[in-house]
């Protein structure tokens, strides 16, 4: 590694980073637009012409389209032969603040406990950096999103007797749904994560947030429960900005990791309508590819 | 849904009127006030550095870019409104203590608002959330900052907006609750569903 090809790699970073903040991953512009397309409701069609006529300016003056650019969260998937490796982590903390400059970002990082801001976005454990590490693999595939205050609020995660179960379950994301949902910035994609002990669930749930709309869980009975939650909870009919209109969420996502006989836990993440989530893998030669916006060159 | 547009200094007459559901477009003056704002205001007592009278606050913590050219001059990059609820605590006595007539945020608030926006004549309207770029667009001038120490989000920003909008009416002056109405409807299918989906999760064995 010379100094040049990190400077490269920090250059890639910042450049996704900032570029994530202007422009929607593919897949939830396709569900917005269709979502738009059957809705009826005129407030609730005056939201979303807002929302693209947003969309629309933000990408004219490269901007980024929402003001809350969040806390930067990176889920890195390494190669543990990819040549960077050892500067990972580094080099994400300075794209962020390289990205604070340029896009411009918000600058979103209060410390705990000293409660100042830190002005460039970086701080204590922070960007949040989510390692895997894949083995016979020289490429690293970084999945990044920016938690906003308001799409963040709603989380909450919770460690449920078995006995309570599943309708608890239900029942617990669907109240916070109909009280927090409602100011996250409908539609809202859930994210709904299942396991043994509180962090698994907390964990999977903003997982499933990274999952592209469409795709479904591998597990049969957990696919079919993801349908029957957008059926349900669009019935609701929320609608953008909580206006009420047509349906709720752009969709439901669940992950599951298996429990312990006595616990069933889960956790609830959301994402707004803005949901900025982005993915680049990039190769050992630093060549890169944006998988969630199509053909962008940064 | 009635259209309105509004000019400040906003007198009570002209937004005695309006109903929850109408839409407004402000012309003249706002300033951001967050959660920072509110607390110096409503419990630190404060003076005031603005004169707020008759205008608009916008829960709003902005992108700000300062001209390279000119230090102290800021334009506006991105303004969306914030979540109003966490207002809710301070809103009612910071109506009264500084006279805005406008409450610009997104998603609803609660009685206390509505009981504040009734006995001082204001009403609260929802900017659509997360059009940031929509609303920076619409900034004419940024006349100043004031409390710059509280950070980009939280300072007091002043503005001069035209045809600021769509903003639309979730509590007027006699305390209608757009979002406590769809609130208790989305409660009432919620108990619908739910047994529906209790019947899908029957899993233990
Ligand atoms: S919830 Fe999302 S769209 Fe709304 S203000 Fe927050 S980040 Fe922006």
């Amino acid at each position: 590694m010379t100094t040049s090809e990190k400077q490269k790699f920090i250059d890639i970073l910042a450049a996704f980073t900032g570029y994530s903040s202007k422009h929607l991953p593919d897949d939830v512009v396709e569900r917005l637009t269709l979502m738009r397309e059957k809705e009826d409701s005129p407030m609730a069609k005056l939201f979303y012409d807002a929302m693209f006529s947003d969309l629309e300016k933000a990408s004219e003056l490269d901007r980024p389209c929402c003001q809350d650019t969040g806390v930067l969260q990176y889920f890195v998937q390494v190669g543990s032969g990819f040549p960077l490796i050892d500067e990972t982590e580094d080099s994400l903390r300075e794209a962020v603040k390289k990205a604070t400059i340029e896009a411009p970002l918000r600058h979103n990082v209060v410390e705990i406990f000293d409660e100042y801001n830190t002005g460039d976005n970086t701080g204590t454990r922070i960007p949040w950096i989510d390692w895997e590490v894949l083995p016979h693999c020289d490429s690293v595939t970084i999945y990044m999103y920016m938690a906003g205050g308001g799409c963040s609020l709603p989380g909450t995660a919770k460690v449920l007797m078995p006995l309570e179960g599943y309708e608890g379950a239900m029942k617990y994301i669907l109240d916070q749904v109909t009280s927090y949902g409602v100011n996250a910035c409908p539609p809202l994609l859930l994210g709904i994560g299942i396991g043994g002990s509180v962090e698994v669930a907390a964990k999977l749930s903003k997982k499933a947030l990274l999952r592209r709309i469409g795709t479904r869980n591998k597990n049969q009975k957990a696919a079919e429960l993801e349908l029957k939650m957008e059926e349900a909870i669009n019935r609701i009919k929320i609608g953008p900005g909580g206006v009420s209109g047509n349906a709720s969420v752009m969709a439901v996502h669940i992950e599951q990791a298996g429990r312990h006989p006595s616990t069933l836990a889960v956790g609830m993440s959301t994402g707004c309508w803005a949901h900025r989530r982005a993915c680049i893998r990039i190769n050992h030669d630093l060549s890169y590819e944006l998988l969630t916006h199509k053909g962008v060159t940064l | 849904m009635n259209i309105k547009h509004l000019t400040t200094p906003i007198k009570d007459e002209d937004i005695m009127d309006l109903r929850i559901g109408d839409l407004v477009y402000l012309t003249g003056r706002l300033i951001t006030g967050r959660d920072d704002v509110h607390h110096r205001v409503v419990k630190q007592h404060r003076e005031l550095p603005v004169d707020l009278n008759g205008i608009a606050v916008f829960h709003a913590g902005p992108i700000m870019k300062e001209r390279a050219d000119e230090p102290g001059k800021y334009d506006v990059i991105s303004i969306g409104p914030t979540t109003s609820m966490r207002m809710e605590n301070s809103e009612r006595d910071f109506i009264r203590e500084t006279g805005v007539k406008l409450i610009i945020g997104k998603g609803g608030m609660g009685l206390e608002t509505a009981e504040g926006c009734k006995e001082s004549i204001a009403v609260h309207g929802v900017f659509p959330g997360g059009c940031a770029v929509l609303a920076a667009e619409q900034v004419l001038d940024v006349e100043g900052v004031e409390w710059p120490e509280l950070g980009m989000p939280e300072a007091m920003w002043v503005m001069r907006v035209k045809d600021f909008g769509p903003i639309l009416i979730s509590i007027d002056t006699l305390g209608n609750n757009l979002f406590e109405d769809n609130k208790k409807k989305f409660n009432e299918v919620k108990e619908e569903v739910l047994p529906e989906l209790y019947s899908q999760v029957d899993y233990l064995k």
